[in-house]
């Protein structure tokens, strides 16, 4: 299980668009990926749950993947999330 | 979890703020209760100073016994800094010492009209809710029949377009994709939807539809208790899938053992048929009526019965 604290950078948080880009980031790897935010973790392969979570930019958010490409999937996602646009 | 304050009681049940309105802002931090009676006696040392303190008649009217200084010294002792609040039932008057001791440390006194086991039930219920441990799971939560279904799977294996398909069919949706869960009592798991995604179902090429607009307010439904998971995966032609329904696999979900059934997905499958077969037979299970079970006792009683006549010999007569 690779797990990872990372502060959101994304502006101003992931809304439609910038969650469908996630999401599709995270469908790109076969591990199972989860993202927690305070005590709620959702599957980050499913957009719903990504977008229930209402994540802003500030927050810190934890991802957990677990699989063959777990840490390639957490390395790719942490930068999508860290980046300045 | 949201936090739990003294105010918060005063908003949801008819209760009279007395005295300690400075108090108010107090958070619980368990969802027990407590009766001080022993404490009143003067006995202190495991005076559970952190619950909700609860006096009732017997309390007060033992209370109203004692001489002056004793009751301030008691009172004085119930109102520590970390009690969230007193709560006197029956609409009693209140000593004028326990109002002073509580306008001091700032310990909101309360008042309900209603009898004391009413109010200690009410209060606790409240409680137990807010403090009820709490999940959320990836899956689509579906009212089948009366029967809170929970599909799980792997993102992609069609549990969104079952569940259309189930909408379609008269069930309704409670949530799609992330469930939150929460638990009450040791053996009840209660589903809801995120705030922010009721009544929405994401289907892949459509994208995010709107089922309480599209197929009206019968379609959705806001809480359900969960009965059964059915986990939907991908066809794996080296497992044995359960073939009689003989054997109840159950899933851990925070503290409750819950049936679960493994439903393999192949191309052709109408998912959304056998889901709510499932329920119903899960249904008709509960009430008494076992297919599998049934057919297995039959199937026991003619092979005695062969071999019971093979024994005796065939009777041609």
């Amino acid at each position: 299980m690779v797990e990872k604290s990372v502060v959101v950078n994304v502006e101003p948080g992931l809304q439609s668009g910038p969650a469908s880009e996630f999401v599709q980031t995270a469908n790109q790897y076969a591990a199972e990926v989860f993202l927690e935010k305070g005590n709620r973790r959702i599957n980050a392969k499913s957009i719903m749950g990504l977008l229930s979570l209402a994540v802003a930019k500030g927050d810190e958010v934890t991802l957990l993947s677990d699989g063959g490409d777990a840490e390639e999937a957490v390395d790719a996602l942490t930068e999508f999330l860290s980046k300045e646009e | 979890m949201a936090k739990v304050q003294t105010k918060d009681l005063l908003e949801q049940f008819k209760l009279e703020l007395v005295a300690g309105e400075g108090g108010l802002e107090r958070e619980f931090i368990m969802s027990d209760i407590s009766r001080p009676g022993v404490e009143l006696t003067g006995y202190f040392r495991y005076y559970p100073k952190a619950r909700l303190q609860v006096l009732g008649k017997t309390e007060l009217s033992y209370f109203n016994e004692l001489s002056s200084e004793e009751r301030i010294e008691r009172s004085n002792r119930l109102c520590t800094d970390i009690t969230p609040c007193i709560v006197i039932s029956r609409g009693m008057d209140i000593p004028v010492e326990l109002i002073n001791a509580c306008d001091e440390s700032d310990v909101p006194l309360l008042r309900s009209p209603y009898k004391t086991t009413r109010v200690v039930s009410r209060l606790t219920n409240f409680l137990e809710a807010k403090f009820a441990p709490f999940t959320t799971m990836h899956g689509v939560l579906v009212d089948i029949h009366g029967v809170g279904v929970l599909i799980t799977g792997q993102s992609g294996v069609g549990k969104s377009e079952t569940a259309l398909e189930l909408v379609k069919r008269g069930h309704r949706l409670v949530a799609d994709d992330s469930v939150e869960i929460r638990q009450e009592d040791y053996d009840r798991l209660i589903g809801s939807s995120p705030d922010l995604i009721e009544h929405l179902l994401e289907i892949r090429g459509l994208g995010i539809i709107n089922v309480m607009t599209l197929f009206g307010a019968s379609a959705v439904r806001s809480l359900k208790k969960i009965d059964y998971v059915i986990n939907l995966e991908s066809w794996d032609e080296k497992k044995q899938y359960d073939r009689i329904g003989m054997d109840e696999e159950t899933i851990k979900i925070i503290d409750v053992d819950i049936p679960k059934a493994i439903v393999p997905v192949r191309p052709g499958r109408n998912l959304a048929v056998i889901i709510e077969v499932a329920a119903m037979n899960f249904r008709l299970k509960r009430l008494g009526v076992n297919a599998a079970e049934e057919f297995s006792s039959r199937l026991t009683k003619m092979i005695d019965q062969e071999k019971t006549s093979v024994d005796k010999g065939v009777d041609y007569d």
